[in-house]
């Protein structure tokens, strides 16, 4: 009786708190060498093997910036919306860390290379099938170094340092307080991340740690003003971002509705116990100390090829980044590929959303437009069974077993009615099997047709209500999900090959005998 | 032979009438005959030495000498060498080699200099005396020449002390600093060039006190990779030698972009040849009231006039300029220079490379142990002010306020060489070279504030200054004058000074009888 009065309380207090998430994203810049340096970024390298001279900050070693990291932040800041600064500095912004050798790690603090952006992201409730279309503004895109790593060994009191890392480019995104929880964030940072990949700039290799999260949180009282926040450092997938963030957010308020108050700190999650901690080292507020990077001069770009100024000599006109040709390397953008999905095909916004994601948005389009087939149809064909069959493969479509024309037949079988949709699971797998075959020899061999004799289906509905008298019994007291289950259970003993919905139809007559 | 300019030493090797081995020989010859003026930290192992000799020699054998083929020179030991130890005069680079060498030390070999030490300074390059680095002061060695003639002839200079020189402890003259090691090695004749910095005066204030020639050239024209820094902004690699002609030789075989220096220029280099024939009547000389302060000795002020009395006489245009804010530019500079050394020493932890001092259980007291045993006491207090001005709640006003008088001082250059001064006429230290005792009475800070006045605008504002020996003071030391151009203005600079050089007939100092036997003598 006492939980049952706690729990009440609690989604009573719950109601009455907001809360409010700004995000940090540190997106690891996909180039070939380092952002000041001409040592490899290869993920996984043998220890302190991809370190130049001046990655380990030896004396007298200068920055020279990587033209492939400016073009990546170009192309992600134009990408994402931003407003691009035609002339942009770099910051040094000092703290001591064994894996920070220089002792500050350049950045761009006072005048970023891009500020002001817009991204529209698709907002997927994880607990509930709500999907909706939502929009984040970003603060500041900024070119920045990473940082070393520090490897603790506690058995033999040892700190190892690998600085492969240090100096690899990052794109540090910089976002608005604008979510208000972790499904929120984390479809934000899903489809972002799907963004900076299908343009090529980041691999988002969230496990590599290629795309890292911070995530600022704090709750507040509708009306009033924000919260004192909290910081969390370093979530390295969509799951732990949202785990950590609603962690953080019950943290809160629990903290305020028993008269507490949070404290401003930087805290990690632990993925094992599903929660945040303060971390021991951070707590201090440390002043960065910001001076501008005196070795490089300002990031300078052009708008377009004619605006590069004939006093450049020609041995450096190359080396220019001008935002015309950075704008001639863009991709169709996800958000673009689902809005034409959505609107010349009619497919959902879910399904746009999983076509899209799995890379299956062009094959989509080629069935219906090259291979006549149902939109409907297709789209749930390849959301549902061919996506699937290709995960399980490690395939992308491209270098898939079934050509696009079997895949066109399978669908408009489909589509027709002939075989069902678990059917066309396994005729995918059998197909591959016996690649010889056509589609109709192996719905043959393996008796995949649909089956249209109704008196097998009436049969096999009789022999379910027989073995479930519960079931009914249940149903008919009013628990109406009892139709669904006994469905499933029609088309189980059916092999899957009858029309889900002539099965359903039939199970519910039944019941009202 | 010591008194050999390079120019007459190519001269006489692609005649065959010396050979490389020779001129190499008799600068080592210097080198350990002044070893009490503790000139270098750091001489190039024998076998490597021999090697470059030897292809050097191949080289004029081929008739394939380049610029500078077999020439002896020096390095400040804030540039990298990949061959020697580049302790930066300081106890936390004491077993440190780099890794690779910097841009001037690679281009200089690459055009046959032959290197043959590293030269000392004072630690990080902060100092104007060349007594604060870890490896001791640098002596003048222009006490060889002004001490009792006595003295001098009656001792093997092999073991010459500071007793030997017939001082009183303390009394001797110093060789200012911080690349002293630089100007005191040209000046006895151990190299025949010698490379410094120059970020406040560096290169030019020891290059007057010794007697020689000092540029720094406009910020940019020279890659600073490789060399140690000590402020960014204003670093420039300096260029030592006897005669100006010969500074030109130097900065044509090493000017020019460099990759790995984003700020060097990234036009193209276009060597020049000093004209001697010049036409006076077109150059338009200022001299800017505000470098006549408080200090300037009254034979450096009447050597001043009568330079630009004589410039006058022979045709050029010389007026009285005003460059407002050049007294703003020590504190100014000051600001700066502590802000980026606290930054750029934020590297030595003891982790990577250098000293390691202090317990590992704990990586603070490790940092903090390692930088309190490896940096002297002014490296130290500069990196604390830096700190300070750059604390988010002090940088508004220290930091951008020192900028900003940065930006002003820079634009005093602007106006008076857009007003169509060609060149300012200025000294470069306030007297000849100050005695160890009085110098070494205050410190380091003072000392920098009080020497460093007439130098470092021409560093604020990057543009080239060169500093040139003209006479010699009542003491019998050197005197010299600072010429400040506009950006990229070397050629006509060097021009200029080369002009002033050939009217003054400096009597430059000549070690060759130091401490020589007889049969030396007559060799």
């Amino acid at each position: 009786m006492r939980a049952v009065v706690l729990l009440s309380l609690f989604i009573h207090a719950r109601s009455e708190w907001q809360s409010v998430i700004g995000l940090e994203i540190h997106a690891q810049i996909q180039s070939r060498s380092k952002l000041f340096s001409r040592a490899g970024t290869s993920y996984g390298a043998s220890t302190n093997s991809q370190v130049s001279h001046f990655d380990a900050a030896l004396p007298g070693t200068l920055p020279v910036l990587n033209r492939r990291c400016v073009e990546a932040g170009v192309l992600t800041a134009l990408a994402l919306g931003c407003d691009i600064n035609m002339v942009s500095k770099f910051d040094r912004k000092h703290y001591f860390y064994a894996d920070l050798p220089a002792g500050y790690q350049i950045t761009q603090q006072r005048q970023p290379l891009a500020v002001n952006g817009q991204v529209t992201y698709v907002y997927q409730c994880s607990r509930t099938s709500r999907v909706e279309r939502r929009s984040a503004r970003l603060i500041q895109l900024q070119l920045e170094q990473d940082s070393g790593k520090s490897l603790h060994d506690s058995e033999q009191r040892l700190s190892l340092i690998d600085l492969n890392r240090a100096g690899v480019g990052l794109m540090e995104i910089v976002t608005a307080p604008d979510f208000c929880g972790g499904d929120d964030a984390a479809s934000f940072v899903r489809d972002l991340r799907d963004v900076l990949v299908s343009i090529g700039t980041c691999d988002g290799k969230m496990a590599e740690g290629s795309l890292r999260v911070d995530a600022n949180i704090s709750v507040n009282r509708p009306g009033e003003e924000f919260g004192v926040r909290t910081e969390v450092k370093n979530l390295n997938s969509v799951k732990s971002m949202r785990a950590a963030i609603n962690y953080e957010i019950e943290r809160q308020i629990q903290i305020l509705d028993t008269g507490g108050t949070v404290v401003n700190e930087t805290r990690s999650f632990d993925l094992d116990t599903g929660e945040t901690v303060a971390m021991r080292d951070k707590e201090k507020v440390l002043d960065y100390r910001f001076m501008p990077e005196p070795n490089l001069p300002p990031l300078v770009l052009y708008s377009q090829r004619e605006s590069v100024p004939l006093s450049l000599p020609s041995s450096q006109r190359p080396n220019v980044v001008v935002l015309e040709e950075v704008q001639g390397q863009m991709k169709e953008l996800p958000e673009d590929r689902r809005k034409r999905l959505e609107t010349r095909y009619g497919v959902s916004l879910i399904n746009s959303v999983i076509l899209v994601r799995a890379e299956l948005d062009e094959l989509f389009e080629t069935l219906v437009t090259s291979h006549g087939c149902d939109p409907g149809s297709a789209s749930h064909v390849v959301r549902n069974n061919y996506n699937a069959f290709l995960d399980e493969r490690k395939l992308t479509w491209r270098d898939s077993p079934i050509e696009t024309s079997v895949l066109a037949e399978i669908v408009r079988l489909y589509h027709e009615g002939k075989v069902s949709g678990s059917a066309v699971s396994v005729l995918l797998s059998e197909k591959t099997l016996d690649g010889q075959l056509s589609v109709s020899e192996v719905i043959e061999r393996h008796n995949l047709w649909m089956l249209r004799d109704t008196s097998v289906i009436e049969a096999a509905v009789t022999d379910v209500f027989s073995r479930n008298p519960k079931m009914i019994k249940a149903y008919k007291k009013g628990k109406v999900n009892q139709l669904d289950v006994l469905a499933a259970k029609v088309m189980k003993k059916l092999e899957g090959k009858a029309d889900s919905r002539l099965v359903l139809t039939m199970v519910s007559e039944r019941l009202k005998d | 032979m010591g008194s050999l300019t390079i120019k007459q030493a190519i001269h006489q090797m692609r005649k065959g009438l010396l050979s490389v081995e020779e001129l190499c020989k008799k600068c080592q010859d210097i080198l350990k005959k002044t070893r009490v003026l503790n000139m270098y930290v750091n001489e190039t192992d024998p076998e490597q030495l021999s090697k470059n000799l030897q292809a050097s020699s191949q080289a004029y054998a081929q008739e394939a000498a380049k610029c500078l083929e077999g020439i002896p020179v020096s390095f400040k030991d804030a540039f990298c060498t990949s061959d020697m130890p580049t302790t930066c005069g300081s106890k936390m680079l004491l077993n440190y080699t780099p890794p690779y060498d910097a841009t001037m030390v690679t281009r200089t070999q690459e055009n046959g200099a032959i290197v043959i030490g590293k030269t000392n300074m004072d630690e990080f390059a902060m100092g104007s005396g060349s007594l604060d680095g870890c490896h001791g002061p640098v002596m003048n060695p222009w006490n060889f020449a002004v001490l009792p003639a006595a003295d001098r002839h009656v001792q093997g200079a092999n073991n010459v002390s500071e007793d030997t020189l017939s001082v009183e402890p303390g009394d001797w003259f110093i060789s200012g600093g911080s690349s002293g090691g630089s100007a005191a090695a040209v000046a006895s004749g151990s190299c025949l060039a010698s490379f410094g910095s120059d970020t406040g005066g560096s290169t030019r204030l020891p290059a007057s006190f010794c007697g020689v020639v000092g540029l720094k050239p406009t910020y940019g024209l020279l890659s600073r990779h490789g060399l140690i820094p000590l402020v960014n902004s204003m670093d420039a690699p300096g260029i030592i030698t006897k005669t100006v002609e010969d500074c030109s030789i130097v900065l044509n075989a090493v000017a020019g972009h460099d990759v790995m220096d984003s700020t060097t220029v990234v036009e193209s280099y276009k060597p020049f040849e000093i004209q001697e024939d010049i036409d006076l009547s077109k150059l338009h000389i200022g001299i800017p009231k505000e470098y006549h302060g408080p200090g300037l000795s009254g034979e450096v002020l009447r050597l001043w006039q009568d330079t630009a009395d004589n410039l006058e006489k022979a045709g050029a245009r010389v007026t009285q300029v005003s460059m407002p804010h050049t007294q703003l530019c020590i504190t100014c500079y000051h600001v700066l220079c502590c802000c980026e050394v606290a930054s750029n020493m934020a590297r030595y932890d003891g982790i990577e490379f250098g000293l390691r001092e202090g317990s590992e259980e704990s990586t603070e007291e490790l940092y903090a142990a390692s930088r309190h045993q490896g940096f002297n006491d002014v490296v130290r207090s500069r990196i604390l002010a830096g700190n300070f001005f750059l604390l988010k709640r002090n940088y508004e006003k220290f930091f951008l306020k020192a900028q900003r008088v940065r930006r002003l001082i820079s634009n005093d250059f602007k106006n008076v060489f857009r007003s169509g001064v060609d060149v300012l006429l200025t000294p470069i230290s306030l007297t000849d070279a100050p005695r160890y005792r009085w110098f070494a009475n205050q410190d380091n800070h003072t000392r920098c504030e009080e020497q460093d006045v007439l130098s470092t605008p021409a560093n604020m504002a990057g543009v080239p200054a060169i500093s040139i020996p003209l006479s010699l003071s009542s003491q019998g030391l050197p005197l010299s004058l600072q010429l400040i151009g506009p950006h990229f203005s070397e050629s006509s600079l060097l021009t200029v000074a080369g002009w002033l050089e050939r009217e003054a007939q400096f009597p430059y100092l000549n070690l060759d009888a130091l401490g020589l036997n007889e049969e030396a003598l007559r060799r």
